[in-house]
């Protein structure tokens, strides 16, 4: 069977409004509950922002990173399956936007920014030089720049051979996807350190960049599969995707949900039995008080529990598995980015009220209306694509 | 010498001679109702095991439970030497920290998964300890391994039956059809692991190889040549030399010599009032002797004596409270009862520090004391 024999025309653009309607909602509920809580607490809701701002751009930048892997690695399973996760890294534009706020307001939340307290803390002024508010804005607009003009070139590219069929593109994306992955190493890292690990301004820790790279192409990739296998579920997908599609899909959540553990626990363990103040500091409100129920619940909800819900062939494969694992992953990541941000706000208790809300509703709202709003103007199949083929007879 | 009717027929195999012909010859297989058969080829052909609805294998089962026994053994294992056996702290950490020992579960599950898998593979589905089987050395062995596939349907299925059987492997497009024989004294088809002759076989290799093992490290690297490094030239505790006509090691020290790090101090614990009586505080109290004193008291006096002298220290409640060093009486003690004190310690109480300190730097402690002693104790004046 040919491609045009087996994409069905009439469902290219064919995401249902539901979507692009709750998104919307959620939208709009989470932007006036942010700014209620702005009201109300400004400092807690500035750290509600920052949980935001990491878990739509992790997602986002994630979702390109697996776009990228798609054409680095020449895979063809998945190129019947690349749009949805270009269609999620189109929330990457709109990062500067959820910046923007914190970039004009830094002192309540970065503590690094007051030079006043450099004078009892030594430490913080050996990082000046790469701690700095100039610095740090010129690093934010940088990154955030370089993940958009990376989005915008591939996914413009594969865009464009969606009418011309030209191989050519495709060579030319895969040149891209591999200038971007060192780059995107980088960028992320420089992100995680910034946003998170600045928060906590005393702490050392060389291998946080891949924790936040595991929990983000963790969280893309449970989102993408939550999209595939609910339109694919609905006969809404413009192609028909088998078993082996899912299984591929599983497969990668399961190798994540074990990669986030691994990394977690070798920067946990490397802390924990080093010993020094200047690694622990970070850990110890988070092993302390309401803080040890969040992160005994992490391991569990983020690594035992998916860990044993996908362990099998069978679970890859069943639909209604992996739309509930991928759901509950996505809140993982969720208590993750909270576990990551809040304890720098209140060390003490782990904290849940408005802002929290505000940063769930808001992410969901945002990362829907984006999918939604990209799905609508694109071909949910990349058509023109020299693999597609290849992609929908894919076997194990 | 065999005779044909001592042969018994283990199965009918045909050979094809591509591999569209096998999938469709092995899907006709089953849809007749075949059950007990196999389907040979000389690489592994994608989507055979689906043609022929072959059930998921369970292995992984086997590698699962096995696999966290492994898990569970190692932390047994750790809790019980390091925390109830031997009880012992490292690196500050306590007894059973069970952090460090998460990659051991880890390689311990792997370990226990890989190993357990392979012999269960061995054991369940090739039989083993049958070191046999009626297709080896045939003809239709040979060539399923090289250039054609096969399929062998065997005579302990149902529906078997010589003649048909042979007639409807050669309707499915069959290069050849034939019988395969074989000696039933040679080869039995039992499943064997509880087989005597093997769980002996298993049992030997077991104690020469923990025999050998013990007899390598216990016994052999005591003997010559493998002793070099158990066997050295130089006097171990408790043997006498060689050497020297007396059997001492060393020379002893001349008549009425002291080494220097030796000096024998005047006068004993027990004798306080003699030593306070007559020794004297040698050094002056330079800013280095104080300096050399705050850092030996903070690190020998203060865990029991605190940072102030006033016995309130950080490890109150776990060793006997020592008086503060404020009190009248020791305020009006004189240098030389301290000095003894930290050199031969207090009535079983506070340990002799004089391996810990040097001399000089007990001075030095001394002059420091005071040095609290008259910050704590000063009175409050108003300069005019």
């Amino acid at each position: 069977m040919s491609v045009s024999e087996q994409v069905d025309a009439t469902k290219l653009r064919n995401v249902p409004s539901s979507y692009s309607i709750a998104g919307w909602i959620l939208l709009v509920l989470g932007v006036l509950l942010t700014a209620i809580s702005f009201a109300i607490n400004s400092k807690h809701a500035s750290f509600s922002l920052i949980m935001t701002l990491t878990f739509v751009g992790t997602i986002g930048i994630g979702a390109l990173f697996w776009v990228g892997v798609e054409y680095v690695s020449s895979a063809v399973w998945s190129t019947a399956l690349r749009r949805p996760f270009e269609f999620v890294a189109g929330v990457i534009p709109f990062l500067i936007v959820l910046a923007l706020p914190l970039l004009l307001n830094m002192r309540t939340v970065f503590e690094w920014t007051h030079r006043m307290l450099y004078k009892d803390n030594p430490e913080l002024l050996l990082k000046a030089p790469y701690l700095n508010v100039p610095f740090f804005i010129i690093r934010t607009i940088v990154v955030f720049m370089v993940w958009w003009l990376f989005y915008h070139l591939i996914t413009a590219n594969s865009r464009k051979q969606d009418g011309t069929q030209d191989q050519r593109l495709t060579a030319r994306n895969v040149k891209l996807s591999a200038g971007f992955m060192p780059i995107f190493a980088l960028t992320l890292t420089v992100f995680s350190i910034d946003w998170l690990m600045s928060l906590t301004p005393n702490w050392f820790s060389t291998i946080f960049g891949v924790y936040l790279f595991a929990g983000s192409a963790l969280a893309a990739m449970a989102f993408a599969t939550l999209l595939i296998v609910k339109l694919n579920e609905k006969s809404l997908f413009p192609v028909k995707l088998t078993p082996d599609h899912y299984y591929n899909l599983g497969a990668f959540l399961f190798a994540f949900v074990n990669f986030w553990a691994y990394i977690g626990f070798s920067q946990f363990m490397l802390q924990w039995y080093g010993n020094l103040r200047e690694e622990t500091l970070w850990y110890i409100p988070r092993m302390h008080g309401s803080w040890a129920i969040v992160s005994i619940a992490l391991v569990l909800v983020e690594f035992l529990i998916p860990f044993f819900l996908l362990i099998t062939k069978p679970a890859k494969m069943d639909p209604r598995r992996l739309v509930f694992v991928s759901i509950w992953l996505l809140v993982a990541h969720a208590i993750d980015v909270y576990w990551m941000v809040v304890p720098a706000y209140d060390p003490g208790h782990a904290v849940f009220e408005l802002s929290e809300v505000a940063f769930i509703i808001l992410s969901v709202g945002i990362l829907l209306s984006v999918f939604a709003y990209k799905a609508k103007g694109n071909n949910m199949v990349p058509i023109g694509d020299p693999k597609l083929q290849r992609g929908l007879e894919f076997h194990l | 010498v065999s005779t044909v009717a001592e042969r018994r027929l283990y199965g009918i195999a045909a050979l094809f001679d591509n591999v569209e012909k096998v999938l469709s010859a092995s899907r006709a297989v089953v849809n007749k109702g075949y059950r007990s058969f196999d389907t040979y080829t000389p690489y592994p052909v994608h989507g055979l095991d689906n043609v022929m609805k072959l059930k998921r294998s369970r292995i992984g089962i086997v590698t699962l439970v096995v696999g966290l026994i492994g898990v569970v053994s190692l932390v047994l294992f750790t809790w019980w030497t390091n925390s109830v056996d031997y009880p012992l702290v490292i690196g500050g950490k306590p007894y059973f920290a069970w952090p460090s020992y998460v990659p051991l579960m880890f390689e311990m599950g792997v370990l226990f998964g890989a190993v357990s898998t392979v012999v269960a593979l061995l054991a369940i589905w090739l039989g083993l300890p049958r070191n046999s089987h009626p297709l080896h050395d045939t003809e239709f062995q040979k060539r399923v391994s090289d250039d054609r596939f096969g399929i062998c349907i065997e005579a302990e299925d149902a529906l078997f039956d010589e003649k048909r059987t042979l007639e409807f492997l050669r309707s499915l497009g069959a290069e050849t059809v034939d019988p395969i024989y074989f000696e039933a004294e040679r080869i039995t088809l039992k499943q064997r692991v509880l087989d005597p002759k093997f769980i002996l076989a298993i049992v030997v290799v077991a104690i020469v190889s923990s025999g050998t093992t013990y007899f390598g490290l216990n016994k052999m690297l005591l003997i010559r040549p493998w002793s070099s490094l158990t066997n050295q030239a130089k006097v171990l505790p408790e043997s006498g030399s060689e050497f020297y006509p007396d059997g001492f090691a060393m020379r002893p020290p001349v008549q009425g010599t002291v080494a220097r790090s030796e000096m024998p101090d005047e006068f004993t614990a027990s004798d306080l009032a003699s030593a306070g009586k007559f020794l004297r505080n040698p050094l002056l109290p330079t800013p280095h002797v104080m300096k050399v004193g705050e850092r030996d008291f903070n690190t020998y006096c203060s865990p029991c004596h605190g940072y102030f002298a006033d016995g309130d220290s950080r490890l109150q409640g776990q060793f006997p409270s020592p008086p503060s060093l404020h009190a009248d009486s020791l305020l009006r003690a004189p240098d030389g009862l301290y000095y003894s004190v930290i050199t031969s310690g207090f009535q079983g109480i506070m340990p002799a520090y004089s391996r810990q300190i040097p001399r000089d730097e007990r001075w030095a402690i001394i002059w420091y004391i005071r040095a609290l002693q008259k910050s704590q104790n000063a009175e409050a004046t108003i300069s005019k």
